[in-house]
C-alpha cells in the first residue's frame, strides 16, 4: 500500500469535489471553500476533512496544517485566486502545487516563466477541453477517446445505434479485430464486462481498448453512415473554449469555419486564426445557416457561453442534417440530458479539469487515468512490478482474484503491443492498460 | 461509488447495515462470558446462545442487500434501527437468565435501553449478586460503556466498509449538533475518540483498584473497579451496588467526581489535551460554561446543605453543619445529574426542598457537545442565552446588526433556528411525556407516584439521567411503573439518547414517501 499522500483542495465546486471524491479512499484529503453551506455538506457527503474557509490566506491553509501536505491544489472558480493560493501556500510548504486555470494567457505565461507564482503545475481548463473536442472528433460516433502508452494504445467509448451492423450481436461474433478489447458494456444504470456471449444491444455504451489501427477500424464499421473526414467542421462560438478548439484543428491541418456574434471578438480571433474562416452572424438565424450549407458539415461544435444556446445550436443543427454534434456543456447535471435529446457528445470543462488532475497525482501509481460515463469506471496505464500479484501468472488465472470488472485492455512490452488473452502471460515491466470498475479501483491498485 | 437513484428509502440497504452492525456488536458479549468463565461458569451458556442469535440475526438481515450503500436519507434509519435492535438482542441475556423482575420481556428492554442510552433507570427490584449472576451484571454495566461514545462510533472506527457515509451516520448518533472531523478520514476521528474514551475508562479503573489496594476503599474489588470504569465514562449511572457509589469510601466518591466531569466534556478536546495541547479546553467556550455551571451549582448546593440542620440519614450520619459532607455530597450529586451520569452517593431524596430545586434544574442542562452525557446540552444553552442578549441588544438598538459567536467563529442563522427548534421539541416532550405518564400511573391503584417523581421520571429517561425523585429516587426504581408507562420510557430513553430527530423523521409519512 502506498503512503497517503496529504492533499489539500482548495475550492469544492464540481472540479474539487470530484478530485476529492477520487482521492478520498487513498489520500489524506482536505477541502477548503468559503461557502458555509457547501463545507457542511461535504463533511457528510465525503470521507474527507472541509474547512471553511478563504483559501487565499495563510490562516485558513495554516489551520489545514498546510505545512504537512504534499499537494496542494488550488481549483476555485477564480485564475487569480488559483495562482494566489498557490503563491500564499509556497511561503509555507514545499508541497508541490497545482492550479486551474481558465486562460490560456495565464499558462503561457507560466510556462514562459519556469515555474513562476509558486505554481508547480497548471492546469488550463479551455486548452484541456478544446484538446478533448479535438480528439472526440476524429473519431466518428466516439462518447469518449483517449490514448495510452504513447499513442500505441487507444481507449474509446461509442455508442451503439439500433442500425450498426453490430447491434444484437455477441461480442464473440463482433471481435473481428486483431488487436482490440472489449473491455465493458453500459446498459443505462449497469456496468456489464464484456465476456464472449455477452450480446451487444442497441442503446448500449461499448468500451474498447486496442491499437490505433484497429479502433479506428471498428469506429468505421460500427457507424453505417460514411465516416467523417473531418474536413467540414464548424465551430459555433469564440468563446476560448471554440477558439481554442480551432487553434486544435488548425495545427492538425484542418480548416474549421468559426461562428461569432460579436464584432470585435470575431475580428480579433480571425486576426489570430489564419487558416481558420471566421464568420460573424447569430449562429441560431435559420437564414445565415442555409446560407453558408452547415447543414453539409460533418461535425457542429457549439461552445457559446451558456449550455441552453449550446442545446439549441446542436438540436438546429442536427435539424439541419448534421452527422455529428458535440456541445461544451458547464453543468455537469446537464450533460446526461443533453446527450438524450440530441447532442451527441457533451464534452464538461470541468470533468476535463478534474481528470487531468487526478491523472496527475496518480503518477506514481498510474500513468494516465480516462475516467468514463462520470467516474463509473477508469482506464488506467500502470506498469507491472516484478512482485505483484499478476506478474508471472497467464491473466485467465491472475483475474479470478481480481473482482468483477477489471479487463486488462491491452499489453505494451518493449514498445510492442501485445493483444491479450486469457493465456498470455504477463511479465515484469509490461505496461497495461486496463479497465477497472471504479468501485474495484483500490484493490487494483494494490494488486498490481 | 456509483450513485443508486433511489425514490423511496432504500430499506433494504438499510437494513442490510444494521445487521452488519448488529454482527459486530455480538462481538461485545465475549466480556461477560470471560466474567463467567472467572466466576465458575455462571449463566455461561446465557451469553453463548445470547452472541449466536445476535450474530445469526445480523448475518440474516445482511441478506437484505448484500452491497448495501446507503445514502444520507437512510443514515437516520440505519442509526435508529441500530439502537433498537442493540437494545432488543441486549436484553436476551436478562430473559434467558430468568432471575428477578428484568425476566419480564418489558423490563428486560427496560433495563436494556436504559443500559445502552446510558440513562441508568433500573426496574431490578433486587440489586444483589444473590438474585443476579457476576456475569449478567458485568453486561449490564458493558451496555452502558457500548453506549457511551456509541456503537456507530465504535463500528466506523473498526469497520473500513463505514468509511463512506460513516460521517453522517455518526452526526445522527453522537449528541449535540453536527460533529466535527478532526482528520481528514472519519475512521481516524471516531479511532480518536474511542481511544480518548476507551484511555480515560482504564485509567479510571486502575485508580479505583489502586485505591482497594492501598486500602482506601475495601468493598472496590476487582470487579467493581471495572463496573464502575464501565459506567462512569458513559455518563451511565448503573452500578452492580444497590446503593449505587454511596457502598464505597469518601476516598471513592471523591475519586468519580472528576472523572464524572470529564465525561460530559466533548472528547474531541481531551484528545488535544492528549496530543499534547493542555490548553485547548480552556479556550473552548463550552467548556468554561460547563466548568462554571458545575462549580457554581455545586458551590451553592453546598451552601443549601451545609445550613440545612436537620439533614441527616442513617447511611451517611449528620450533614447539616459538616462543610466536607456537605461540599462532597453536593459536588457529587451536581457533577452527577448535569450531565446525565445519574450515580448517587446518597439517597438525595432526603434533601431540603431548595436543594432538590437545584437538582431538578441542572438536570436540564446535560453534558456538552461530543460528550457522552445527554440532555439538551451546554452548547445550546450558550447559543440560546448569546441569541436572547442579542434579541434584548436589539430591542435598544433596533439597526444593530450582531452575528452570534461560538469560540471566535460566527454561527449560521440556520444553526440557532435549529437549536431553537431541537429545545422547544425536548421541552414538549419533556411536558407530554409527564402528561401520558400521570394519566397512565393514575390506572394502578396500588402505584401512587407524586407529581414531581413523575415530572422527574420523565426528564430523567428523556434525558438520560436514570434517578428522579421519590418513587424514582436514587435507591428506588422504575419498577412500580405499569408496563404501558415502561414502553412508553423505552421509547423516551431511544429518542434522547439519539436526540429525538433521527428516530422522529422516521415516523412522519414524508421519510417514507418519494
Amino acid at each position: 500500500m502506498e503512503v497517503p499522500m496529504r492533499v489539500i483542495i482548495v475550492g469544492a465546486g464540481e472540479v474539487g469535489r470530484s478530485i476529492a471524491g477520487n482521492l478520498a479512499s487513498s489520500d489524506d484529503v482536505i477541502v477548503i471553500d468559503r461557502d458555509e453551506r457547501v463545507v457542511e455538506e461535504l463533511t457528510y457527503s465525503h470521507d474527507v476533512l472541509a474547512i471553511h474557509g478563504d483559501g487565499t490566506t495563510i490562516d485558513t491553509l495554516r489551520e489545514a496544517d498546510i505545512e504537512r501536505a504534499d499537494l496542494v491544489i488550488a481549483c476555485t472558480d477564480s485564475d487569480e485566486s488559483n495562482v494566489v493560493i498557490c503563491g500564499s501556500a509556497r511561503t509555507a510548504t514545499d508541497a508541490f502545487t497545482i492550479a486551474r486555470v481558465r486562460r490560456r494567457t495565464l499558462l503561457e505565461t507560466w510556462e514562459g516563466s519556469q515555474g513562476g507564482f509558486g505554481v508547480d503545475f497548471m492546469v488550463c481548463t479551455d486548452l484541456l477541453t478544446a484538446q478533448t473536442i479535438f480528439r472526440i472528433s476524429g473519431l466518428p460516433a466516439a462518447q469518449d477517446v483517449d490514448s495510452f502508452i504513447g499513442g500505441l494504445v487507444q481507449m474509446a467509448e461509442f455508442e451503439i445505434g439500433a442500425d450498426s451492423p453490430i447491434a444484437d450481436q455477441t461480442v464473440r461474433e463482433a471481435d473481428r479485430y486483431d488487436s482490440l478489447t472489449f473491455a465493458a458494456i453500459f446498459r443505462g444504470e449497469d456496468m456489464l464486462v464484456a465476456k464472449g456471449e455477452t450480446v451487444i444491444r442497441p442503446g448500449d455504451y461499448i468500451v474498447v481498448i486496442g491499437s490505433d489501427d484497429s479502433v479506428t477500424d471498428f469506429a468505421d464499421d460500427i457507424t453505417p453512415s460514411t465516416a467523417v473526414d473531418g474536413d467540414e467542421i464548424v465551430i459555433v462560438g469564440a468563446s476560448e473554449i471554440g477558439y481554442q478548439a480551432a487553434r486544435e484543428f488548425e495545427s492538425h491541418g484542418y480548416h474549421p469555419r468559426l461562428v461569432e456574434q460579436d464584432d470585435d471578438r470575431a475580428r480579433a480571433v480571425a486576426a489570430d486564426l489564419p487558416n481558420t474562416t471566421v464568420l460573424k452572424s447569430d449562429a441560431t438565424d435559420i437564414e445565415f445557416l442555409e446560407r453558408e450549407h452547415i447543414n453539409e458539415a460533418d461535425i457542429v461544435i457549439s461552445s457559446l457561453g451558456s449550455d441552453e444556446k449550446n442545446l439549441l445550436v446542436s438540436l438546429l443543427a442536427r435539424r439541419l442534417g448534421v452527422d455529428r454534434t458535440v456541445a461544451v456543456i458547464e453543468n455537469l447535471e446537464y450533460a446526461e440530458l443533453f446527450e438524450t435529446v440530441g447532442v451527441d457528445v457533451a464534452v464538461n470543462p470541468r470533468e476535463e479539469t478534474a481528470e487531468e488532475v487526478v491523472r496527475f497525482t496518480r503518477t506514481n501509481r498510474t500513468e494516465k487515468v480516462a475516467m468514463l460515463e462520470h467516474d463509473r469506471a477508469e482506464v488506467i496505464e500502470i506498469e507491472a512490478k516484478i512482485d505483484s500479484e499478476i506478474t508471472g501468472q497467464r491473466i485467465q488465472d491472475s483475474m479470478a482474484d481480481f473482482p468483477e470488472g477489471v479487463v486488462i485492455g491491452a499489453i505494451s512490452r518493449g514498445g510492442e503491443l501485445v493483444t491479450p488473452r486469457g493465456t498470455t502471460v504477463v511479465k515484469p515491466s509490461d505496461h497495461l492498460v486496463v479497465f477497472v470498475d471504479s468501485n474495484a479501483l483500490d484493490e487494483v491498485l494494490e494488486g498490481i | 461509488m456509483r450513485p443508486r437513484h433511489y425514490l423511496r428509502v432504500d430499506w433494504r440497504a438499510g437494513l442490510s447495515l444494521v445487521g452488519t452492525l448488529l454482527a459486530f456488536l455480538s462481538i461485545a458479549f465475549v466480556v461477560p462470558i470471560v466474567v463467567a468463565l472467572v466466576y465458575g461458569g455462571d449463566d455461561l451458556w446465557v451469553f453463548v446462545v445470547s452472541m449466536v442469535l445476535t450474530a445469526g440475526f445480523g448475518l440474516a438481515l445482511r441478506r437484505f442487500d448484500p452491497e448495501p450503500s446507503p445514502g444520507a436519507r437512510e443514515a437516520f434509519f440505519v442509526v435508529a434501527f441500530t439502537w433498537l435492535f442493540a437494545a432488543l438482542f441486549g436484553a436476551v441475556p436478562y430473559l434467558l437468565a430468568g432471575n428477578g423482575t428484568i425476566a419480564h420481556p418489558v423490563n428486560a428492554l427496560f433495563e436494556s435501553m436504559s443500559g445502552f442510552t446510558t440513562t441508568g433507570a433500573t426496574v431490578m427490584e433486587d440489586i444483589s449478586f444473590e438474585t443476579h449472576s457476576r456475569p449478567i451484571m458485568m453486561w449490564r454495566q458493558l451496555t452502558q460503556w457500548l453506549g457511551g461514545m456509541g456503537i456507530i462510533v465504535l463500528a466506523v472506527a473498526i469497520l473500513s466498509q463505514m468509511a463512506v457515509g460513516g460521517a453522517q451516520l455518526m452526526k445522527a448518533e453522537v449528541p449535540g449538533p453536527g460533529i466535527s472531523k478532526l482528520t481528514p478520514h472519519i475512521a481516524e476521528t471516531a479511532r480518536v475518540l474511542w481511544i480518548a474514551y476507551a484511555g480515560f475508562t482504564v485509567l479510571l479503573m486502575v485508580l479505583l483498584y489502586t485505591l482497594h489496594l492501598l486500602g482506601f476503599a475495601p468493598n472496590m474489588d476487582l470487579y467493581n473497579a471495572v463496573a464502575h470504569g464501565f459506567t462512569t465514562l458513559p455518563t451511565g449511572g448503573f452500578s452492580p451496588e444497590a446503593r449505587s457509589i454511596e457502598a464505597f469510601s469518601p476516598v471513592v466518591q471523591w475519586l468519580i467526581i472528576p472523572f464524572m466531569f470529564i465525561a460530559g466534556v466533548n472528547f474531541v478536546l481531551w484528545w488535544h489535551v492528549i496530543s499534547g495541547d493542555p490548553w485547548a479546553v480552556l479556550r473552548d467556550t463550552e467548556f468554561r460554561f460547563y466548568l462554571g455551571a458545575v462549580t457554581v451549582f455545586s458551590l451553592l448546593g453546598t451552601i443549601f446543605l451545609f445550613f440545612d440542620a436537620s439533614l441527616q440519614t442513617t447511611e451517611t450520619g449528620q450533614i447539616g453543619g459538616n462543610l466536607e459532607r456537605s461540599l462532597r455530597y453536593a459536588a457529587f450529586q451536581i457533577a452527577s445529574l448535569t450531565n446525565s451520569t445519574g450515580y448517587a452517593n446518597m439517597d438525595f431524596d432526603a434533601w431540603g426542598n431548595t436543594a432538590k430545586a437545584l437538582l431538578l434544574f441542572v438536570m436540564f442542562l446535560g453534558g456538552s457537545t461530543g460528550s457522552t452525557g445527554g440532555g439538551i446540552k451546554i452548547l445550546r444553552w450558550l447559543v440560546i442565552l448569546k441569541s436572547l442578549r442579542r434579541e434584548i441588544f436589539t430591542t435598544i438598538h433596533p439597526d444593530a446588526v450582531r452575528p452570534v459567536r461560538m469560540n471566535g467563529k460566527t454561527l449560521n442563522e440556520d444553526a440557532i433556528r435549529g437549536i431553537y427548534a431541537f429545545t422547544l421539541l425536548y421541552l414538549v416532550l419533556f411536558f407530554v411525556g409527564f402528561l401520558l405518564l400521570a394519566a397512565d400511573t393514575s390506572r394502578a391503584t396500588a402505584f401512587d407516584p407524586h407529581t414531581l417523581d413523575l415530572l422527574t421520571a420523565s426528564i430523567a429517561t428523556l434525558g438520560n439521567i436514570g434517578p428522579g425523585f421519590g418513587v424514582v429516587g436514587p435507591m428506588g426504581g422504575y419498577n412500580g411503573f405499569p408496563m404501558s408507562s415502561k414502553l412508553l420510557m423505552i421509547l423516551y430513553m431511544w429518542i434522547g439518547r439519539l436526540e429525538i430527530f433521527p428516530v422522529l423523521v422516521l415516523l412522519t409519512a414524508a421519510y417514507w414517501r418519494s
